[in-house]
């Protein structure tokens, strides 16, 4: 039995010379919500048009649902499992919502209407409105409806909530939520909001330059994971060598600032050892793992 | 009982909904036999995500404090007992530190901040004797 919705293996793509995805792994287990997370330019679009299967990996493997996602190959079976929001939010510029909803529906045997009504009244989205006319946070929320509402049984978002207010913000991660506790839909979605990630997800991803540098539990890594703040006697005349786990250190005169990934009492020691030094150990958010990593890297 | 979680202060959410079910038990806010709402509702409430809250429910179920039976829900174990004397007795020690550290002009953040410190160095296996040369 395959416990992963999506498994991403040595993925590779250019675009005119410049590598996009360098190698890129990744596995999102079935009945999670993952957390995408990555800067502008990292490479997560270019992995959510190559799981849609618009654009064609020059190297490496994805799979969904254990099937293999290759361009041109008959993907409707796959596509049907899966409910796509995307950045560009491109949606038939004649329809009105109404007209969309009809025109989607019919591709989709698994079609909820229940569904569909719950959310045509919960984003209070205009009936007889033609999409132009959507403000961008109404397009976000229409095009989640037609992710949603086709029986998905995985959302691959891309920043789902960017446009949005913050009460529609929350009201997108509690349908999230109750989506993935109700139906057990796993979800893969991509954000800047690094908080909002901490809020729903259970897992995350953070990619960098097309390739994957750090992924797991996010109780695990929050568990893991410990800031240690030394401050010394005096400034260390030579840079000081850090034992394995100190992932990124940052030095400021006699203050040093160590992100730790493991090791955490060995490097404490080892700060300890060090001519006056005072130590002390704090525990680290999501925020903080991003950035080190992120500028570190 | 009403829960409570602080996405951004680093403590896994799992550990705060565990913590927060068992101040709720020595605060007394819920009792031996006492039903806790169900994984899904707790997930909607607190827009947090449903494998954090089952993970919390598994921990409090292996140390016996909760009895999960199945599609009923999660109830207050019925060994489990109500507010105890230490615990009586413990808030009332942090009661009176933290008045005199407010004494000292401490504020209440700078309170929480030390507090928050200090467990955490007891977490990173920091002991407090060694901090200094």
């Amino acid at each position: 039995m395959n416990n992963f919705a999506i498994e991403v293996s040595g993925l590779r793509k250019s675009f005119k010379g410049q590598a996009a995805l360098n190698g890129l792994d990744l596995n999102v287990p079935a009945g999670s919500i993952s957390g995408f997370l990555g800067r502008n330019g990292a490479g997560k679009t270019t992995t959510i048009k190559i799981l849609m299967g618009i654009l064609k990996a020059d190297a490496g493997s994805a799979f969904v649902f254990g099937l293999p996602i290759t361009p041109g190959a008959n993907l409707i079976d796959i596509h049907r499992r899966i409910g796509f929001v995307t950045e560009e939010k491109e949606l038939y510029p004649t329809m009105t919502v109404e007209q969309i909803i009809r025109f989607t529906r019919p591709f989709f045997p698994k079609w909820r209407d229940d569904l569909e009504q719950r959310y045509m009244r919960m984003f209070d989205l205009p009936a007889r409105k033609k999409i132009p006319d959507l403000s961008k946070g109404m397009r976000s929320k229409l095009m989640l409806l037609l992710a949603i509402a086709r029986g998905a049984e995985l959302l691959i978002l891309d920043e789902p909530t960017d446009g949005l207010d913050p009460v529609a913000v929350e009201d997108v991660l509690r349908e999230i939520v109750s989506l993935s506790a109700a139906e057990g839909i796993t979800v893969f979605f991509s954000s800047h909001q690094l908080e909002e990630v901490e809020q729903i997800a259970d897992r995350i991803s953070i990619i960098d330059r097309g390739r994957c540098i750090v992924s797991g539990s996010l109780d695990d890594l929050k568990a893991r994971y410990q800031r240690l703040n030394i401050v010394l006697r005096e400034e260390p005349r030579s840079p000081v060598q850090w034992l394995d786990g100190a992932e990124y250190v940052r030095q400021e005169g006699r203050t040093v600032s160590i992100l730790a990934s493991r090791n955490v009492t060995a490097l404490a020691e080892q700060a300890r050892s060090l001519p006056g030094a005072q130590v002390e150990a704090y525990p680290v958010t999501l925020k903080e793992i991003f950035l080190d990593h992120v500028r570190g890297n | 009982m009403l829960f409570r979680v602080n996405h951004s202060s680093g403590v896994p959410l799992y550990v705060q909904l565990v913590e927060q079910v068992k101040h709720g038990i020595e605060m007394g806010a819920v009792r031996a036999g006492e039903q806790l709402p169900t994984i899904r509702k707790l997930a909607e409430d607190l827009v947090m995500n449903p494998n954090t809250v089952a993970r919390a429910y598994r921990e409090l179920e292996s140390a016996g404090i909760i009895e999960v039976k199945h599609g009923a829900g999660a109830f207050v174990s019925q060994s489990i007992a109500g507010p105890t004397k230490v615990f009586r007795k413990a808030e009332g020690i942090v009661q009176a530190a933290i008045e005199r550290l407010a004494s000292f002009g401490l504020s209440d953040e700078e309170i929480r901040r030390l507090v928050e410190n200090a467990l955490a160095v007891l977490r990173a296996g920091i002991s407090q004797e060694n901090r200094n040369e």
